[in-house]
């Protein structure tokens, strides 16, 4: 039987980055797992959670516990995203009482859900995905899956068994850029702030590309780069490690 | 009564200088902290951290048992307990007791739960000189400041700075050395402490099981407060009670290191009741102000665990780049985003707990383990729905806005149909992948950086992928 996976692909992975969404399915097909596609999946419920939104939440949560809990039960959940995963795994239960059905449904998904990096590398076992990136590459650590999810070092292996790759140190690699979700709209000028100092460091790494696994913060750090004009281009783990080398 | 915190406003104008200060201050501090930590190991750090959170939450939720213990060894040792509801009550006896003993000059302890009751004010109001000294307090008092950070009151400034300030108030040849400095206050706070009336202190802990009063100091200022003057007063959240010494030994060990980097700081101070030698009375005055009401909410309670170590403080890229001022109100940083809160309530300080990327780099360092992100999302659903404690202090609008937000996500039909038209509507505003200018609010976002293009474009590809499989896979079976 092989590994089945539901694909999670939460609203800002669809909205922005379609091409990190199609990396994905391909790379999960090439490590041999049968990837499948729960079509009324919109939005986890974190955005509005965070907001302060608690019953706006746990209207979303109810949904994807609805989307998710249905088809296979054996299958992963994988998403191309950390923070997503983290809202699931450790928020959902607590949205429901105890002893509800629905708590249950939530614990039970929490514990085959999966953030990209982990799922290859702890689950499927494999580093190297066989792709080949001839670029200097620099890593920031998103907040969620690092201090949420505890993802250390399973990007970085997956990085370093790239063909061709160099990994460059980025200073301040755990600090936050500065996102943050609605705080990046609430107190705009902080998060430049923090934005800013991402930018400089990944400028001053000397690396081609900056690796954010995560579509929140990569569409900060990716946008902030371009209002300075930088050449450094910002892109996911994925868009790397379904890199052929020649292809970009 | 202090109005609304504007954290928005605040943070549009903090001068330049503030962050480069702070940022080169707390990034010391760090170091110092990791010098002291990583020789200790993974493991044994995080079982120490482990026993903090445990025995503060004992002691928090035991109050009941350890305060009337810790009242009753007091007063067998010779001081006197004084219980204060309130920040007004509080001030109030703070200042009975300077009249009735004809009190006229007064030092104090670097002490934040004075700061919280605003009592140096209240004093001054009456007539008293009151002098801070600490050296670092010294400095903001001079500026007419608040402290900006709970451990390190002038950590926004620099030697520069100070070396102005000391040239402007002190009327001295002040050069940016940062002895000399030291030099010029000891010199100045030497008359104080021989000529003072009172001494006030806050605490650090107080030791239930003997009735001790637990001061850190590192200028041995402390000392001189407690000792010199005839009476001593020391203010002390209720909080800060802890069940005996072997409690103790384990909060040592994680405070200074959190806090200064150090093993132990240079004076660690025992104050039980009174001695043959030294002031001739003891008061401890125990604040509430609040701390009960925290206590009953048992998702935010953890808050009390806080030794103010300043840790989260140090490591928050928020208050790095803000400073302390910014937050509005005595306690910044994380701990203050949740704390303030609480103490003031949430028509007044509603913004702090959203001034906060969620990054968790305070949780991660806490020395008692606090969920601050945790009681920050808490809080934010206080502002924004309310909840037991407090009716919610947020805009109908936002209440509205979301409603109709979730509503659109929650049908997917609306969410991929939505996906559809913004990918027309953008397409004349669009530039090289990017939309530079979104229309109010988005321009929130865009005024800080372009927001990326929308092109929403994985189903319809999945609809194809997915054929060709199941058609390759058919093709196959019937092979």
């Amino acid at each position: 039987m092989p590994i089945k996976a539901k694909l999670f692909i939460t609203c800002l992975g669809e909205q922005f980055f379609p091409s990190v969404l199609k990396g994905m399915v391909r790379l999960l097909e090439r490590l041999g797992v049968e990837c499948e596609f729960p079509e009324t999946q919109t939005c986890c419920g974190q955005p509005f959670y965070n907001s302060g939104l608690q019953s706006e939440g746990r209207h979303l949560a109810r949904r994807w516990l609805r989307t998710f809990g249905a088809g296979d039960p054996t299958a992963y959940i994988v998403a191309p995203s950390g923070s997503c995963v983290d809202f699931v795994k450790h928020h959902y239960a607590e949205l429901f009482p105890e002893d509800s059905r629905e708590r249950a449904l939530a614990q039970d998904l929490a514990a085959r859900t999966y953030e990209f990096s982990q799922f290859v590398v702890n689950v499927l076992q494999v580093t190297d995905v066989g792709a080949r990136f001839p670029h200097k590459v620099a890593y920031h650590a998103p907040c969620h899956a690092r201090r949420g999810l505890g993802v250390r070092d399973e990007p970085k292996q997956l990085l370093r068994a790239v063909h061709g790759l160099e990994l460059v140190p980025l200073e301040d690699e755990e600090v936050c850029c500065g996102f943050g979700g609605i705080f990046s709209v609430i107190y705009p000028e902080v998060s430049k702030a923090m934005m800013e100092a991402k930018v400089k460091n990944v400028q001053a790494s000397g690396a081609e590309f900056v690796v954010i696994g995560e579509p929140g913060c990569l569409m900060n750090v990716a946008g902030g780069l371009h209002k300075v004009g930088s050449p450094v281009r910002a892109v996911h783990l994925i868009e790397i490690l379904a890199s052929d080398g020649g292809a970009r | 009564m202090i109005s609304r915190i504007d954290f928005r406003a605040n943070t549009q104008r903090v001068p330049p200088n503030i962050p480069v200060a702070t940022q080169k201050n707390a990034k010391t501090a760090l170091v110092h902290r990791e010098e002291v930590v990583e020789p200790l190991g993974e493991v044994y750090w995080e079982s120490l951290r482990q026993a903090a959170h445990d025995l503060r939450l004992h002691a928090i939720t035991h109050l009941d048992t350890y305060l009337p213990m810790l009242e009753e060894k007091v007063t067998k040792a010779g001081g006197v307990v004084h219980w204060a509801s309130d920040a007004a009550d509080a001030r109030r006896i703070v200042q009975e007791i300077a009249t009735a003993r004809g009190v006229r000059r007064i030092v104090k302890v670097k002490s934040m739960a004075t700061e919280e009751i605003e009592l140096n004010h209240a004093l001054q109001d009456a007539g008293l000189r009151v002098v801070e000294s600490d050296l670092g307090e010294f400095i903001v008092q001079l500026a007419g400041e608040k402290p900006s950070h709970i451990i390190a009151p002038a950590l926004h400034m620099t030697k520069e700075d100070i070396a102005a300030l000391f040239r402007e108030k002190l009327r001295v040849d002040a050069p940016p050395d940062p002895q000399v400095l030291t030099g010029i206050a000891r010199t100045r706070l030497r008359e104080e402490f021989l000529s003072a009336d009172m001494g006030i202190s806050g605490g650090n802990f107080l030791i239930a099981e003997t009735g001790t009063l637990v001061i850190l100091t590192n200028e041995g200022n402390g000392r001189m407060c407690t000792t010199l003057p005839p009476v001593h007063t020391a203010l002390v959240g209720i909080d800060k009670v802890i069940p005996d010494w072997q409690s103790l030994s384990v909060l040592l060990k994680v405070l200074a290191r959190s806090a200064t980097g150090q093993k132990m700081t240079c004076y660690v101070s025992f104050i039980t009741g009174i001695a043959e030698e030294g002031p001739r009375e003891f008061h401890l005055v125990l604040l509430d102000n609040g701390r009960t009401r925290i206590l009953q909410d048992e998702r935010a309670r953890e808050t009390l665990l806080c030794i103010r170590c300043g840790a989260c403080l140090n490591i928050c890229p928020v208050y790095n780049h803000v400073g302390g001022h910014a937050y509005g109100a005595t306690y910044p940083g994380p701990i203050g985003a949740i704390l303030s809160p609480q103490l003031l309530g949430t028509q007044i300080a509603g913004d702090l707990p959203f001034a906060s990327s969620l990054c968790g780099a305070c949780a991660e360092i806490c020395p008692v383990k606090i969920p601050i992100p945790e009681i920050l999302l808490h809080l934010r659903h206080r502002v924004v729905e309310g909840d037991e404690i407090e009716r919610a202090v947020a805009s109908p609008m936002v209440r509205a806005a979301g409603a109709l937000g979730a509503f659109a996500f929650g049908v997917p039909r609306m969410f991929t149909l939505g996906a559809r038209v913004l990918k027309v509507v953008q397409a004349p505003f669009r530039r090289d992948g990017w939309l530079p200018v979104l229309p109010p609010p988005a321009n929130r976002w865009t005024m800080v950086r372009p927001f990326p293009a929308f092109r929403a474009d994985f189903r319809a590809w999945w609809k194809e992928h997915y054929l060709n499989r199941e058609g390759a896979k058919n093709a196959k079976k019937e092979k």
